[in-house]
């Protein structure tokens, strides 16, 4: 791809999370904007997730579904008025099913000016293990 | 529509102004007539403008806020008028592993610039930005004379 002059950004509204389950904490759900690239020896992730600090983010992967949870809390003073709101802030949600068989104690996240970078490392395939049969 | 403003001669003629100031000026006169449904409340794109910007103040300053992950500081750039507040910048996104296999592209990259006027006064030379996780923090302390004065009846 040739290095184009650079397009403008358009703005858009965050996506609101239509989840089958019912939510029980009150507050919106946003999903967060994803890459997802795959090489031979990873795939790697980057969420953008503005106002997510490293402590209030959950990752989970379980039965390979990878689940992103990122809290945030809300950033204006109490004693602020508000003359207008062109974005919502709210938490972020987001699963994943993966295919590949992840390295889960090989797993990399680095949370940096609000975009997640996590690296899955794929397991290295089972070596092929001769089973001899021993003769009784 | 024929809209007359008479609170500020100042805006006429518009000489100086460039034409995104105009528009701005346009659009907060709209808004002005709406002002009863739209003051405070979640307006949606509003501008539809890169950044999206939430603006609130408290008796000494404004706050205004937008979400720009991703962007180094170094790489936004703010300047100030007396009321009216500019935001530019370029967010890049670093080409990955050539043979990498996307399947997701839901991120985007690109330039913007913002301006947006502000509703009154500021102190340009005491305004504050930070930019934490992801989130541009611009404080603009309001000049004295746009203060809200509390009087008390003797």
């Amino acid at each position: 791809m040739t290095k184009a002059e650079s397009k403008a950004l358009q703005a858009k509204e965050k996506a609101e999370v239509s989840s089958a389950a019912e939510q029980t904490r009150p507050g919106v759900v946003f999903t967060p904007d994803v890459d997802i690239f795959e090489t031979e020896k990873e795939m790697t992730l980057l969420a953008d997730m503005p106002g997510v600090k490293a402590e209030d983010l959950t990752i989970d992967l379980r039965e390979n579904v990878l689940t992103l949870d990122g809290e945030v809390k809300a950033p204006e003073g109490s004693d602020e008025i508000e003359l207008f709101r062109e974005y919502r802030t709210g938490k972020y949600y987001r699963q994943f099913n993966l295919s590949e068989v992840i390295d889960q104690a090989k797993i990399e996240a680095n949370l940096t000016d609000g975009v997640l970078r996590l690296q899955l490392p794929k397991i290295e395939a089972a070596k092929p293990r001769k089973i001899t049969v021993k003769a009784s | 529509m024929l809209l007359i403003r008479r609170d500020r001669d100042s805006d006429w003629p518009f000489v100086n102004r460039s034409p995104f100031e105009e528009l701005n000026r346009m659009r907060s006169e709209m808004d002005r007539l709406t002002e009863g449904i739209s003051r405070g409340a979640f307006r949606g794109m509003g501008a539809g403008v890169f950044p999206l910007i939430n603006l609130t103040e408290n008796n000494e300053k404004y706050f205004l806020r937008a979400e720009l992950p991703g962007i180094k500081s170094d790489e936004i750039e703010i300047s100030v008028t007396g009321d009216s507040i500019s935001i530019s910048g370029e967010r890049k996104i670093p080409t990955e592993d050539e043979n990498a296999k996307y399947h997701r592209r839901e991120r985007e990259s690109g330039k913007f610039n913002r301006i947006l006027n502000l509703p009154g006064q500021i102190n340009t030379a005491k305004v504050e930005a930070k930019n934490v996780d992801g989130i541009l923090t611009i404080t603009l302390p309001k000049a004295e004379e746009a203060k809200l004065k509390k009087i008390t009846i003797k």
